[in-house]
């Protein structure tokens, strides 16, 4: 038993700590509602949770997949948006003192204040769910593309001039692939706060959406079904935030962050 | 303090140079006004001659080298490069800079077709050529391997047959060697020296190793600093093919003492 847990607990495999991690965390609640019996009003226990999520999964899932499709097509546009706004700030003096001044100071606004804003303009469909996805995901990938197309070895721009090459062999040769650890790093906050957007603007207007059962539940203090929602939620964050990571992985296996990891994994 | 007729000689040379540099000078604008970094610098290379600049740090050989990769532009003066006043990178130039720039995405024979790769697709000849260039240097086998598997000399190596792939004229090397570890840095002074033999690309390499400069040039720019100015120029006469040997021997040593004894006068080298 003690060497099975040791197994369990000592190796160096990331997965496997998440997992331990949730599932110990789990355990800990699940024994915690055994123990101090809370109002299942307050606290209902994991395994209440799981079996209500098992009495109507379909209902569930259709939402989660609007709510994951609003969350995606929001990222998938902010990553469209975020890289061409960043290539034309580097480009353009006037784009970097206009747009990205802009985007620094708006950026220090809670920008979740502004979805009520989103309905008035879009109404109550898919629109502003996306848009306030979008908003929410495209500053960190701007800021932090911006900063990998500037983060380039000035002898690497030496020897592209000295080779005469033109600026589009710049940017795709040198510049974009210089900028992609950064983006990555951009892309895996943006992706989180895409599904916040996602959830804010099904809370403000809307009759769809995981972020829409949260609030009928609420509205009947339902909290078992507050909690499905919020696990499922929990489900698909860490599994989108993992995604883009693996991509990375995948990606830019030069990358000394990469190379760090398959040291240790391979000693 | 010039060489004496510096000025004369590089009248009566400047039809046959390939670089020339005529009362160059650059000035840097600061916040504290203007810094000049070189001034009225007069200096031929001919074609093939390979010449190396050896100065203390910040004497401005950096930017003498920028001048004439026409990455900066001249405050005062001219350079030409084959009778041509320069307005931006010449055709027919290779560089290599302190740091390798190898792209790290890039396998080694990529970054090394990366200078053509910039304006055109390399040829299938030109590939054979890469491979050629690396199998030369004693990078055979590691035409797959990414920079960052590779040592700091066999990166340095690898970005030597980049700025040789497209077979320049002029060759540029900014301190190539500087970063990299005393018995490597030998190894590759040799392996320059014999490419040069071979191929005699006309070369300005900076340094700040007088050893260095001696045992691969056949003249040697002395480069003052505050402001950087060229304080004499020192024709090194040893045969060639030269091995590393030469370096044992009276007459390099007596070069190696004739600059370092310029440098000691001038107050920037202790004795």
């Amino acid at each position: 038993m003690m060497a099975f847990l040791k197994r369990l607990i000592g190796g160096e495999s990331e997965t496997r700590d998440v997992f331990v991690v949730i599932a110990a965390a789990l355990l800990l609640w699940e024994i915690g509602v055994w123990i101090f019996h809370p109002s299942p009003l307050i606290l209902p226990a994991p395994s209440v949770i799981v079996v209500e999520f098992f009495k109507a999964p379909g209902l569930y899932l259709r939402h989660l997949a609007f709510t994951l499709l609003m969350t995606l097509i929001g990222f998938g546009l902010s990553v469209v948006l975020g890289v061409a706004l960043s290539v034309g700030i580097i480009y353009s003096r006037f784009l970097e003192r206009t747009a990205y001044t802009l985007l620094v100071v708006l950026n220090s606004i809670p920008k979740v204040a502004l979805a009520p804003l989103f309905v008035i303009w879009m109404g109550t469909g898919p629109e502003p769910k996306v848009a306030i996805a979008l908003m929410l995901a495209i500053f960190p990938i701007v800021i932090d593309s911006v900063l990998g197309l500037r983060s380039v070895d000035p002898d690497m721009l030496n020897l592209a001039r000295v080779s005469k090459a033109s600026p589009w062999a710049v940017l795709t040769k040198i510049r974009f692939p210089c900028a992609l650890p950064s983006l990555f790093a951009g892309m895996k906050v943006g992706i989180s706060l895409a599904l916040v957007g996602a959830i804010v603007g099904e809370f403000v207007a809307g009759n769809y959406g995981i972020g829409f059962q949260i609030l009928v539940a609420q509205g009947q203090f339902d909290t078992v079904r507050v909690f499905v929602s919020l696990l499922l939620l929990g489900i698909v964050g860490a599994v989108l935030f993992f995604l883009v990571n693996y991509a990375e992985r995948l990606l830019l296996p030069w990358h000394v962050s990469q190379r760090a990891r398959s040291d240790r994994s391979g000693s | 303090m010039r060489s004496s007729n510096e000025i004369a000689v590089a009248a009566a040379n400047a039809a046959g140079a390939y670089v020339s540099l005529s009362q160059v000078g650059k000035t840097y604008a600061s916040a504290r006004g203007p810094i000049p970094a070189l001034v009225d610098i007069n200096l031929d290379i001919k074609p093939h001659e390979f010449v190396s600049v050896v100065g203390p740090s910040g004497c401005g050989k950096s930017t003498l080298l920028k001048l004439v990769a026409g990455l900066e532009g001249v405050s005062a003066g001219s350079v030409q490069i084959a009778g041509r006043p320069l307005n931006g990178p010449p055709d027919g130039l290779g560089v290599v800079f302190q740091r390798d720039v190898l792209l790290d995405w890039r396998t080694i024979l990529d970054n090394v077709l990366l200078s053509i790769e910039f304006t055109r697709k390399p040829s299938a000849a030109e590939r054979a050529r890469a491979m050629g260039l690396l199998k030369r240097f004693g990078l055979a086998g590691f035409e797959d391997r990414f920079p960052f598997e590779l040592s700091g000399g066999m990166r340095q190596r690898a970005s030597i047959c980049r700025a040789l792939l497209a077979d320049p004229e002029l060759l540029l090397m900014d301190e190539p060697f500087g970063a990299l570890d005393a018995m490597t840095r030998d190894d590759l002074n040799v392996e320059l020296a014999q490419i040069w033999q071979d191929t005699r690309k006309t070369l300005l390499f900076i340094t700040h190793s007088i050893v260095e400069a001696v045992f691969l040039s056949d003249r040697v720019v002395m480069m003052s600093k505050t402001p950087g100015k060229i304080v004499d120029t020192i024709t090194v006469d040893l045969p060639r093919p030269r091995r590393l040997a030469v370096r044992d021997s009276a007459e390099f040593a007596t070069f190696v003492q004739r600059i370092r004894h310029h440098f000691a006068e001038l107050g920037i080298l202790k004795e």
